[in-house]
């Protein structure tokens, strides 16, 4: 039952990285393609939850939260980058 | 091991002084002198030991394995020099607290001073030639230092250069030469060298060997014609003058001359080059020194002449001409710092050294006059100072060589001439300076300087006088050692005495003191003469003309053809020869490219993110031009290669990539404000064409690389550390335990070039102002909100939560992924997130404007937890670990690991918090102009 929610969460969660991937390429704003990289963090983050599951190891994880608050700051530098140019300031 | 000791001591001084100077002027001064008394003390028991003929020889392993030890000898020669540095070295720095002006920086000059110190010590106190020449080096260094003490002043600046390019190349023949003289004995200690004079003598690398070694020491000294750097270092401050030039600098070539006496002398090559080196420069430098109008120029001349005379005494090479050589170096460094210091003191209250300008001073000054006259008549061999001593022996040496040359005669004469021109400069320091009439358009109104500042020039005359008059009682024990240390040998009969009977030398002293009297009187003509070719002959210029034009300028002719300052050509030409000498290797080698190793299944999910990475790189590729956009698409580059790294089992790997990511995109972004936000389109197809052809080649052949080691069975190392790791170093995770135990040098090394990196970019960026641009790449103007609440509130939310992610990964680490490196990381890029936020004067109040001490924290953390292991009798950063409970609490928390390498990671983990937030924060400053102060701290208020 496990390894077929697996099967098609992995599907899932590959279609949503591969449509963010065509946002980032496409763009065509700026914002959209930040949102786009935005997205791509979260299906990583997904992908390895589903592949720590999937291979029963906690070691994963640690690369997920990373990424989630990696994710998070380069979002806002580059939003922030958008809005005034200067990001420190 | 009291002979290291003292030779660290002023270098480890020189760090104290500077600070102690922040107090106050007089403690940076007694700071000083007691740093130096203490060098003293070290060498204490020593010196007492080398006076009973005892040689103390004290030695560390070095590098065992190339057969180097750090030795430190102790005998009568060093003795005698050890007593000059230390001695003279002492008198100097109470001197210099009264010379210098209150801008001036004392605990500069003293820093200065001490590590210089600490460097002749080093080059006379060596058992090891590779360790004498380090040291030999390092004086050349602080030399450089001292000589543009003085920095803004431009004479300063140039004489230091010249001084440290004829020093320091000279210094690079010395090398050379010590590394022959090392491969002939097959030791590089002084013992087996001072031994070995035979076998070098006979070798047919003799000639070679000793021109290599001699360029250095007449470089050092001064000697013809390398001789013109010193009048120009003269431009240092007095009291550097009177220590470089009297004691020590110029005194190390003649010391490496004495110091290799019984291994290089006694051939006719080392007659006729060193003899003939020292009667050149006896010569030159007495006759220039009485055309100098400057009072220190005359000295300088006239250190030049005496430095010519010793090096022509041990050019002579009979044991009797090594002791008069050795009598003389100790007689010229006592006058001749007294009379530094005696000009230095004239210059002080007249403000000027000219002595066009100055006479007549003996009404406002006759102490220091009657210093001074006693000092200057020493210098010129007058009877009852030491000078007449050393030179009449030095007399009797020229007679007794002169017999067994053809032409021997001309001898005598020339070195009367040399003599009568030493007298009648000598006359003329103290004649144009204290008689004559009374000056009248000098800046200062001169009087007596302060009582201590003629402390030490009294001291000095003391000497000269004890030493002139009595010298079997003062002189003869120390001389006896010292040139018994020389000779290696049985010392041959001399006698100290100032009477020795009518004999030549006397004549040639009585004629050298009349010719020399008669000849400063009648100077006129000869003055004409020489205003009239003065010029012609400037070492200086020929010097600069040298450096300047045919090496700077062929330098730069040869960099500019070679780099044009095109990134695109440099990666073009880099590329193409790595295809040629890879491709031609990869075509000739017989094997296949592929290996036997079978191929890893592929799933979907990989193959759906390698897609990913090759469409997210090609955009990355096409869009380049546009350069926010082609930054977010290598953000998602990176982040596919941090899921790639997880796959293929490297989380620690995943971990870094992943925290680089995000500061490289802050790090780009904060460089990008100031950048047009297009690059320039390239100049025609056929470039692309090319460029594009290149890059499609390189690719496919690094991919076939990649391939090719990949099919292959690989047995490489990590097999070792996985083994080794636990019982090792006491961790499980193998990529931190190699990081901060097998080879935790190297880390060591890696976060000390981080620091040294942040530093160097902070400096860089200090007072960088940039303008900042008023809209973005669409002309649209920057919003108005500086800092939107949300993105505030959210940020300072993150901080604990990303401290605590980052508290977590630095102390698990050593067992699971993480470590010092990714947690430093995390920890600067959420408080770099509280500058996005937040601002710069809202984040200041909070944190601390720089992180210097932060830098300096972490490596002195890492230094210590390495040196550590040393109280164990271990090597260099040697890990301990245990497990330990905690009392009360144990019973649910459980054992814990500790590990001193986890010392050793939190210095790591200091480092690149401090480094990081060091270089992002300061690039972020440079935009300050975008906005004004006033209006950010106003914004921080509310």
């Amino acid at each position: 039952m496990l390894s077929m929610a697996l099967t098609i969460a992995f599907a899932l969660v590959a279609a949503a990285f591969v449509m963010s991937l065509f946002r980032l390429l496409k763009g065509p704003s700026a914002p959209d393609r930040i949102l786009a990289l935005d997205t791509l963090y979260i299906n990583a983050i997904a992908l390895l939850v589903l592949l720590g599951i999937h291979l029963a190891s906690p070691l994963y994880f640690e690369a997920a939260l990373l990424i989630a608050l990696m994710g998070f700051v380069g979002t806002v530098a580059l939003a922030k980058f958008l809005l005034r140019g200067d990001i420190i300031e | 091991m009291n002979l290291l000791l003292a030779v660290l001591t002023p270098f480890l001084g020189a760090a104290l002084v500077a600070l102690a100077a922040r107090r106050g002027r007089a403690l940076a001064a007694w700071s000083a002198g007691a740093v130096a008394a203490l060098a003293l003390l070290l060498l204490l028991p020593a010196m007492a030991a080398s006076f009973g003929g005892v040689t103390t020889i004290q030695r560390l392993p070095w590098i065992p394995t190339a057969g180097l030890d750090l030795a430190f000898r102790l005998d009568g020669l060093g003795l005698l020099f050890a007593l000059l540095i230390l001695g003279i070295g002492l008198l100097v720095i109470l001197y210099a607290h009264y010379y210098l002006s209150l801008e001036d920086s004392l605990g500069r000059l003293y820093a200065y001073l001490l590590l210089f110190m600490g460097s002749m010590l080093g080059v006379v106190l060596s058992e090891n030639l590779i360790q004498l020449l380090v040291f030999w080096e390092l004086t050349s260094l602080s030399s450089f230092l001292l000589i543009a003490y003085w920095r803004r002043r431009e004479a300063a600046r140039r004489g230091a250069r010249m001084a440290l390019v004829l020093t320091g190349g000279g210094g690079l023949a010395l090398l050379a030469g010590f590394l022959l003289l090392g491969e002939i004995v097959g030791s590089y200690e002084l013992t087996s060298v001072l031994a070995s004079g035979d076998i070098l003598r006979a070798h047919p690398l003799y000639m070679p060997t000793l021109l290599l070694v001699l360029l250095g020491a007449f470089t050092k000294s001064a000697q013809f014609p390398f001789h013109f750097w010193l009048p120009h270092a003269m431009a240092a401050p007095t009291p550097v003058s009177a220590y470089l030039h009297s004691a020590t600098m110029v005194k190390a070539g003649v010391f490496l001359l004495a110091r290799l006496f019984p291994a290089l002398s006694g051939t006719p090559e080392w007659t006729w080059l060193v003899g003939g080196v020292g009667l050149a420069t006896l010569l030159v430098g007495a006759v220039i020194a009485l055309f100098k109008h400057d009072l220190k120029g005359l000295l300088a001349y006239s250190t030049i002449s005496h430095l010519g005379l010793i090096t022509a005494l041990f050019g002579i090479g009979t044991p009797l001409a090594a002791v008069a050589g050795v009598f003389h170096i100790i007689n010229h460094a006592i006058f001749k710092a007294g009379l530094f210091m005696a000009a230095g003191i004239i210059d002080h209250e007249c403000g000027t050294r000219d002595m066009r300008r100055i006479s007549g001073l003996w009404k406002a000054m006759p102490h220091t006059a009657t210093l001074a006259m006693v000092s200057a008549a020493a210098m010129a061999g007058v009877p009852l100072a030491n000078g007449f001593l050393s030179k009449e022996m030095f007399f009797a040496e020229v007679v007794t060589a002169s017999g067994k040359l053809p032409f021997g005669w001309l001898l005598p004469v020339l070195v009367t001439v040399a003599g009568v021109f030493a007298v009648a400069y000598s006359l003329r320091f103290i004649h144009d300076v204290f008689f004559g009439n009374e000056p009248t358009d000098l800046p200062r109104t001169p009087h007596e300087p302060p009582r201590w500042m003629k402390v030490p020039v009294e001291i000095l005359v003391v000497l000269c006088l004890l030493v002139g008059i009595f010298p079997a009682q003062t002189v003869a024990p120390l001389l006896t050692v010292a040139a018994a240390a020389v000779l290696q040998g049985p010392l041959p009969e001399h006698n100290l005495a100032l009477w020795h009977g009518v004999n030549p030398a006397l004549w040639m002293s009585m004629i050298a003191l009349a010719g020399g009297v008669l000849l400063y009187f009648g100077r006129k003509p000869l003055f004409t003469l020489h205003d009239r070719v003065e010029g012609r002959l400037d070492a200086r210029a020929i010097f600069e003309r040298l450096l300047e034009d045919a090496l700077l300028r062929t330098a730069r002719r040869f960099t500019a053809a070679v780099d044009t300052g095109s990134l695109q050509r440099q990666a073009a030409l880099f590329i193409v020869s790595a295809l040629v000498l890879g491709g031609s290797g990869l075509l000739l080698a017989p094997s296949p490219l592929s290996g036997t190793r079978a191929l890893l299944p592929v799933d979907g999910v990989s193959l759906m993110a390698a897609l990913a990475l090759v469409f997210a790189t090609l955009a990355a590729t096409a869009l380049h031009r546009q350069r926010l956009t082609a930054l977010i698409l290598i953000g998602a580059v990176g982040l596919v290669v941090a899921l790639v790294f997880v796959k293929f089992s490297a989380p620690d790997l995943a971990l870094t990539q992943l925290s680089v990511e995000v500061v490289t995109i802050i790090l780009l972004l904060l460089a990008l404000y100031f950048l047009p936000q297009e690059t320039p389109a390239e100049p025609s197809a056929s470039r692309r064409w090319r460029d594009g052809a290149i890059a499609l080649v390189a690719g496919s052949g690094a991919t076939m690389l990649a391939w090719a080691v990949m099919t292959r069975p690989v047995d490489s190392i990590a097999g070792w550390f996985l083994e080794n790791s636990v019982t090792g170093g006491g961790g499980t995770n193998v990529v931190n335990v190699i990081l901060v135990d097998f080879r935790g040098f190297d880390t060591f090394g890696e976060i000390t070039v981080l620091a040294i990196a942040a530093l160097g970019i902070f400096a860089l960026l200090e007072n960088l102002r940039l303008p900042a641009p008023t809209h973005d790449a669409q002309g649209r103007v920057w919003d108005a909100d500086l800092h939107p609440l949300i993105m505030a509130t959210f940020a300072r939310l993150l901080l604990p939560l990303a401290l605590l992610v980052s508290a977590f990964i630095l102390l698990r680490g050593h067992n699971l992924p993480g470590g010092g490196f990714i947690a430093g990381l995390i920890t600067a890029v959420a408080l770099i997130m509280q500058y996005l936020a937040n601002g710069v004067a809202w984040t200041h109040t909070r944190l601390p404007a720089q992180t210097h001490p932060l830098i300096a924290a972490g490596l002195l953390l890492a230094l210590l937890t390495g040196a550590a292991s040393w109280l164990f009798g271990r090597p260099f950063l040697t890990s301990a670990f245990g497990h330990a409970g905690l009392p009360w609490i144990g019973h649910w928390i459980g054992e814990f690991e500790l590990a001193s390498a986890m010392a050793f990671d939190l210095g790591v983990y200091l480092v690149v918090v401090g480094a990081s937030l060091l270089i992002l924060i300061n690039l972020g400053l440079a935009h300050r102009a975008s906005t004004p102060v006033g209006a950010r701290v106003k914004e921080a208020r509310n």
